[in-house]
């Protein structure tokens, strides 16, 4: 019943945030802060790991392939196949759950519970768009970090291949070009946009619609972790469902 | 002037109010008082349209609200300025901005122009050069003020304020007081205050309004709340200890 209750509060959530636009100067700045703040300042973690991941994938697949048999190439091919389809898309959205999605729980359940929400209803300015329509828009520019993701990994396997002496330059590139079907950075890319709507509203609608204090915002931002991962899990079954099988 | 009739309040089954009728004077400032829980902040609410009174009619200048259409809706809104309990100030912007906000979302003024209005409104309520501040580096009794001139930079006609002095020392909080009283008389506004503190009742309470556990129990003045024999209101006056001695005081003198 509870569950039904939220979802039907999420659904009119999503239609209040699409209607009673702000005044279109002050919703351009916000859009701005909001890049700034959800994407721009993820980079640095984002490429961190990326290129890491990347590197260990590559050495656990040449480690793994120790049959003389199987052609070098099939490491260079592995590590870009899980790259592209799985880890830059899903992997790093699971960790964008915790970091923007607590961060947008955390800003937008502090204003709840210090009457910001209704100090701008008083005022006439639909809080929802105010708040959760730059969000959205913002993270349009969320696949340019899921882009750097895959190639910071690819690279991250290239260095890790090559100079840990698995497989040679030629053998790497040649794998990375092997079988390349177009059709999965379609996918991936598809998958990112539907995590970026997940990432944007889910934490969204666990700040704005929680009640209490401090201690309730902390409790918020875990809740709001938890479903937003589990969301994208779903979600990317779905998809991965739909479009490839 | 606003003109309260039946007004009720329930969450899920639990009444908040039942059944409140009263009216709020113009160029007056009239206070809402009673304990904590009593249903203050729920009434403040269902006034300015943050909550959805289940039954009754709210009339500002014999308007029913119920029966405006959105334009008339929108004129009110624009006439209603609010001070939160906690001074609600946009954290992420600075006092100026703050102040500003209004005006930018709902009028086209220029940027000197809105920062020669901002500096009139702090210059009202004796703050200057914080412009460029953020809320979280000014004092408490500060933030309230920041928070007045946010309520009246756009000269409403209504003004509602909940519990205004909370957090403030007795000093500050008598200072923010008569500021609100100032600025309703000489604006000539329809000010609110719900407040549960004696000390403003005693600097601005032109008119009185004592709730407890959602019923209007008692109205009046300042003058009348000394002088009532209802139960309710001397327990909440003389719940004070210092009113308490006074009362003790004046009675062995005469
Ligand atoms: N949004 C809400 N949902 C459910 N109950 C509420 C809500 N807001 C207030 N209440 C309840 O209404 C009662 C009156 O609260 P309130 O008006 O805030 O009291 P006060 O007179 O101290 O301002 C309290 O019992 C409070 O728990
Ligand atoms: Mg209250």
């Amino acid at each position: 019943m509870k569950y039904l209750e939220d979802i039907g509060s999420y659904f009119l959530m999503l239609r209040r945030t699409f209607s009673g636009f702000t005044k279109g100067d002050v919703l351009r700045e916000l859009i701005f802060k909001e890049i700034d703040d959800l994407v721009m300042s993820s980079l640095g973690i984002v490429s961190f790991i990326g290129f890491f991941v990347g590197g260990v994938i590559t050495l656990q697949t040449a480690l793994n392939l120790t049959d003389p048999i199987i052609p070098k190439e099939l490491v260079a091919f592995a590590t870009r196949q899980s790259i592209i389809l799985e880890f830059a898309p899903t992997f790093i959205s699971i960790i964008m759950a915790g970091k923007v999605g607590s961060f947008i729980t955390s800003s937008i359940g502090s204003m709840r519970v210090t009457e910001q929400i209704d100090a701008l209803e008083v005022m006439g300015v639909n809080s929802l768009n105010y708040l959760v329509f730059p969000k959205v828009i913002a993270l349009l520019t969320y696949p340019f970090l899921i882009a750097i993701a895959m190639f910071l990994g690819i690279f991250g396997g290239l260095i890790a291949g090559v100079y840990g002496g698995f497989v040679s330059l030629d053998e790497f590139i040649r794998g990375l070009q092997e079988d390349f079907i177009p059709f999965h950075l379609v996918y991936a890319f598809v998958k990112t946009y539907v995590f970026a709507f997940i990432l944007a509203t889910v934490p969204a609608w666990h700040g704005y619609y929680m009640k209490g204090g401090a201690l309730e915002v902390g409790k918020a931002s875990t809740k709001s972790f938890v479903w937003t991962s589990v969301l994208i899990i779903l979600a990317n079954y779905i998809i991965t469902q739909l479009l490839l099988s | 002037m606003i003109a309260i009739d039946n007004l009720k309040m329930q969450f899920g089954s639990e009444e908040i109010l039942k059944g409140i009728s009263t009216v709020f004077e113009q160029g007056k400032t009239n206070l809402i008082i009673g304990q904590s829980g009593s249903g203050k902040s729920v009434m403040l609410k269902c006034l300015i349209g943050l909550l959805k009174p289940v039954a009754g009619t709210i009339s500002y200048h014999n308007k029913p609200t119920d029966q405006m259409n959105l334009v008339q809706q929108r004129i009110l809104r624009e006439n209603i300025g609010m001070l939160f309990q906690g001074g609600a100030l946009f954290d992420s912007m600075t006092i100026e901005e703050n102040i500003m906000f209004p005006l930018r979302m709902f009028s086209d003024q220029s940027t000197p122009k809105m920062i020669s209005r901002v500096n009139e409104v702090l210059n009202r309520v004796n703050l200057d050069g914080v412009n460029n501040k953020f809320p979280a580096e000014i004092s408490g009794g500060m933030q309230k003020r920041v928070s007045i001139a946010r309520a009246i930079v756009n000269n409403p006609k209504y003004l509602f304020c909940d519990e205004p002095n909370s957090g403030l020392d007795p000093k500050t909080a008598t200072v923010i007081d008569n500021l609100i009283q100032r600025i309703t008389h000489e604006n000539d506004i329809t000010t609110i205050v719900v407040t549960h503190d004696m000390n403003s009742v005693m600097e601005i309470g032109e008119r009185i309004n004592f709730l407890k556990n959602g019923i209007l129990v008692w109205k009046g003045t300042q003058e009348d709340i000394f002088k009532t024999s209802n139960q309710d209101v001397t327990d909440f006056v003389y719940s004070s200890n210092l009113f308490k001695k006074i009362r003790d005081v004046q009675n062995k003198n005469s």
